[in-house]
C-alpha cells in the first residue's frame, strides 16, 4: 500500500487496476474462442473426409490397365486422353488472349478509364456461372458444327479460364518493379521490345502459375462439359464427335448399378483428384513464397 | 489515385509511374511496336467482346420462349415438355433458397476461420496452413464434391433430418413424414462447404487490411479481444464482409453438379426444407442434351438467361462494393 501512496495513486483506483474481469466477460472470451476454434475444426472436417474417403475407396480399383484401357473395357484412358485435348485446345485459345489482355491492363496504363472497363468486364466473367458458359458454347458452336465436339467443350473451357490468365497475368506484371521498365527505355528499347525481353520474362514464373492454375480449375470443371462434349465409351473419333472427360465420366457413372463401373467412378476421383490437388498446391506454393518476398 | 504509388520517382521526377509510355516509332522497330499495340488491343477487345457475345447470343437463344412465356414464364409452376408448358418458378426457388441456406451456413463458419486465421489466437505458421488447406476445398472439382455427398454426406446427414421430421414437423420447414437425404437442406449445407473458401479468403484479406492502431487503441481502453472483434474489426471490415458474402452467393447460385447430384430433382414447390427441389443449373444440366430445338431448348436457356441475369447482378454489386471498399481504404 504504501508504495501506491508514495507514487500518488489513489488506494481505490489501484484496487480497481488489479481487479481481475468480470465473470461475464471471461465467460464472453471463452465461449467466443470456443466456438471460433470449433467452427474452424467444422470447416476443416469435409475436406480431409473427402480426402479419405476417396483414397479409401478408390485405391483398391486403381490398375495400370485401366490408363490405357477405355471406359468400355472399365478404364479411363479415353476419359483422360479426352479431359487433355479438351483442356489443352481451352488453353490455346484462352493463353494467348488471356496474356495480351493482361499485359494491356498492366502495362498499357493501368489507372485510365478503358483499363478500368476492361477489369470490371473480366471480373464479372469470372463470376458468370459455368453452366451458362456450358449453354453459350453450346449455342455458337454446336449449332454452327451440327455434333456434340471435343472443339466446343475446349471453347467452354476457354471462356472460364480466360479471366482466370487475365486477372492472374496483371498481378504478376504489376510486380516488375516500374525502375526496370524505365531503364530498358532509357537504353532505347521500345514498349515491344520492353514488355517481352524485361516485364513478361521477370515475370514469367508468376504468369505459369496463373495458367497453371486455370488450368487446374478447367480439368474439374463438368457443367459445360455434359452437353458441349458429351460423353463417349470408347475412344473418341476426333475432334469433332463426342469426346469423354473425367469429370463428365463420374457424373456419368455414379449412379451406375454395375459394381465394376461403380469401383471406376471412386478411382477416376482419385486419379481426377490427385491431378488437380497436385496442380494447384505447386502453383499456389510458387505464388506464395513470390508476396512473402 | 494521383501519383500515390510508392516509387521514388514519384517526388524527383515528374512522372507518374503508373502510366509510364514506353512506345518507340523509330523506323521499323516503329510499325512492330504499333503492330503489336493493335494486337494488344485487338485481343483485349476479344475479351470484353465475350461477356456482350455471350448476353446477346443466350438471348437469341432463348427468343422463341421469351416470345412465348413473356415475362409470366417467371412466376409459372408447370414444366411439361411434351405440352410445351413452361415456368421457372420451381427452378428460381429452388436455387434461391438452396443458396439462402448456403449462405447461412458458410457466412459463421467462413467468418470464423478469417478470425482465427487472421487474429493471433494461434502461432503463424498454423495460422497459413490453415488458410491455405481451407483453400484448397475451393480446387476439389464439384463433381466429386457431389459424389462424396452422394455416399458419405448423407448417410451420415438421413437419420439427423429423419430426427428432425419426427420432433419438429409442426414446423413447416420441416414438415416432411419421410425425408429421404436428397433434399433442399441437404443441397444447401453441400453449397456451404463449397462457398466457405471465398468467404474466409476474402473476409481474412479484410481483416488484414484493418490499420494495426485500431486494435491496439481498443485494446488500450480495456476492451478483451472479442469486444475488440465485436465492436471495432467486424464494422470496420463489414463492407468487405459482406461483399465477400456476395461473392460467395453469386458462386452458390450458379453451382450445377453437385447442387444436382444431392437436391432430388423434383419440381414441386414444398415449403419443407427436407423435401426435394430443383434448382436453375440442376434442370439446364439434366434437360438440355436431350431437348429439342426450338421451344424446350429455348425454355431452359431462358432460365440460363434468368440465372445469368441475377448472377451478374450479385456480382456486380460485390464488385462495386470492392472497388467502394479499395477506395475507402487508400
Amino acid at each position: 500500500m504504501s508504495g501506491y501512496q508514495k507514487s500518488g495513486i489513489e488506494p481505490s483506483f489501484a484496487n480497481e487496476l488489479f481487479t481481475p474481469l468480470p465473470k461475464s466477460r471471461q465467460f464472453f472470451t471463452y465461449l467466443m474462442n470456443a466456438i471460433a476454434l470449433g467452427f474452424t475444426v467444422i470447416a476443416l472436417i469435409p475436406l480431409l473426409s473427402i480426402l479419405w474417403e476417396i483414397i479409401s475407396r478408390g485405391i483398391s480399383g486403381l490398375k495400370l490397365e485401366m490408363f490405357v484401357n477405355p471406359v468400355i473395357d472399365f478404364g479411363f484412358g479415353n476419359a483422360i486422353l479426352g479431359t487433355v485435348v479438351i483442356v489443352s485446345i481451352a488453353a490455346l485459345l484462352s493463353v494467348p488472349v488471356g496474356i495480351l489482355t493482361g499485359i494491356f491492363l498492366a502495362e498499357f496504363g493501368r489507372i485510365n478509364p478503358a483499363a478500368n472497363f476492361v477489369r470490371f468486364i473480366t471480373n464479372i466473367l469470372t463470376g458468370v456461372p459455368s453452366i451458362v458458359v456450358g449453354v453459350f458454347a453450346y449455342s455458337i458452336n454446336v449449332f454452327v458444327t451440327k455434333t456434340f465436339s471435343a472443339i466446343a467443350a475446349g471453347f467452354a473451357l476457354a471462356t472460364i479460364m480466360l479471366p482466370v490468365i487475365v486477372l492472374t497475368t496483371e498481378e504478376a506484371l504489376k510486380l516488375v518493379p516500374t525502375d526496370q521498365r524505365l531503364a530498358s527505355a532509357a537504353l532505347g528499347g521500345n514498349r515491344l521490345q520492353t514488355t517481352f525481353r524485361i516485364v513478361i520474362t521477370a515475370a514469367l514464373p508468376a504468369i505459369t502459375t496463373g495458367i497453371l492454375l486455370a488450368v487446374a480449375r478447367a480439368s474439374g470443371e463438368t457443367a459445360p462439359l455434359i452437353f458441349t462434349a458429351l460423353f463417349s465409351l470408347d475412344w473418341s473419333e476426333g475432334l469433332l464427335s463426342p469426346t469423354a472427360s473425367l469429370p463428365v465420366l463420374i457424373y456419368n457413372l455414379y449412379n451406375d448399378p454395375d459394381p465394376q463401373k461403380h469401383q471406376l467412378v471412386w478411382t477416376t476421383s482419385i486419379v481426377l483428384l490427385s491431378l488437380i490437388l497436385f496442380v494447384s498446391i505447386i502453383s499456389r506454393l510458387i505464388t506464395s513464397k513470390r508476396k512473402i518476398k | 489515385m494521383k501519383n500515390s504509388s510508392n516509387s521514388p520517382y514519384n517526388n524527383s521526377l515528374n512522372l507518374n509511374d503508373e502510366n509510364v509510355e514506353l512506345i518507340g516509332n523509330n523506323g521499323i522497330k516503329g510499325w512492330f511496336d504499333q503492330g503489336f499495340t493493335w494486337l494488344v488491343y485487338t485481343f483485349t477487345a476479344i475479351t470484353v467482346a465475350m461477356l456482350f457475345v455471350m448476353s446477346w447470343t443466350i438471348f437469341q437463344e432463348a427468343r422463341p420462349a421469351i416470345a412465348k412465356f413473356g415475362i409470366k414464364f417467371l412466376w409459372g409452376q408447370d414444366w411439361d415438355v411434351g405440352n410445351e408448358i413452361f415456368g421457372a418458378l420451381p427452378y428460381i426457388y429452388g436455387t434461391l433458397v438452396s443458396s439462402a441456406i448456403a449462405i447461412l451456413f458458410a457466412f459463421p463458419v467462413g467468418l470464423a476461420v478469417a478470425l482465427v486465421t487472421s487474429e493471433n489466437f494461434l502461432p503463424r505458421s498454423i495460422q497459413t496452413t490453415l488458410a491455405f488447406v481451407v483453400q484448397l476445398i475451393a480446387a476439389i472439382p464439384s463433381v466429386i464434391i457431389g459424389l462424396w455427398g452422394i455416399f458419405v454426406f448423407i448417410p451420415v446427414l438421413e437419420p439427423l433430418q429423419r430426427l428432425i421430421a419426427k420432433y419438429f414437423s409442426w414446423i413447416p420447414l420441416f414438415n416432411t413424414t419421410e425425408p429421404f437425404g436428397t433434399n433442399m437442406l441437404t443441397a444447401g449445407i453441400i453449397l456451404a462447404i463449397m462457398i466457405l473458401p471465398t468467404i474466409a479468403a476474402i473476409s481474412r484479406d479484410v481483416l488484414l487490411a484493418i490499420p494495426k492502431e485500431l486494435r491496439s487503441s481498443s485494446m488500450a481502453l480495456g476492451s478483451t479481444r472479442w469486444e475488440t472483434i465485436f465492436r471495432v474489426l467486424l464494422p470496420a471490415g463489414f463492407s468487405g464482409i459482406v461483399s465477400a458474402a456476395m461473392l460467395a452467393l453469386g458462386r452458390a447460385l450458379g453451382e450445377t453438379m453437385a447442387v444436382t447430384m444431392v437436391i432430388g430433382n423434383s419440381s414441386q414447390i414444398s415449403a419443407s426444407l427436407l423435401d426435394p427441389g430443383y434448382t436453375i443449373p440442376s434442370v439446364i444440366a439434366n434437360e438440355f442434351a436431350e431437348a429439342d430445338r426450338g421451344l424446350h431448348i429455348g425454355a431452359l436457356t431462358y432460365l440460363g438467361l434468368v440465372l445469368f441475369g441475377v448472377t451478374l447482378f450479385v456480382n456486380i454489386g460485390a464488385i462495386l462494393l470492392v472497388e467502394w471498399v479499395g477506395k475507402k481504404n487508400r
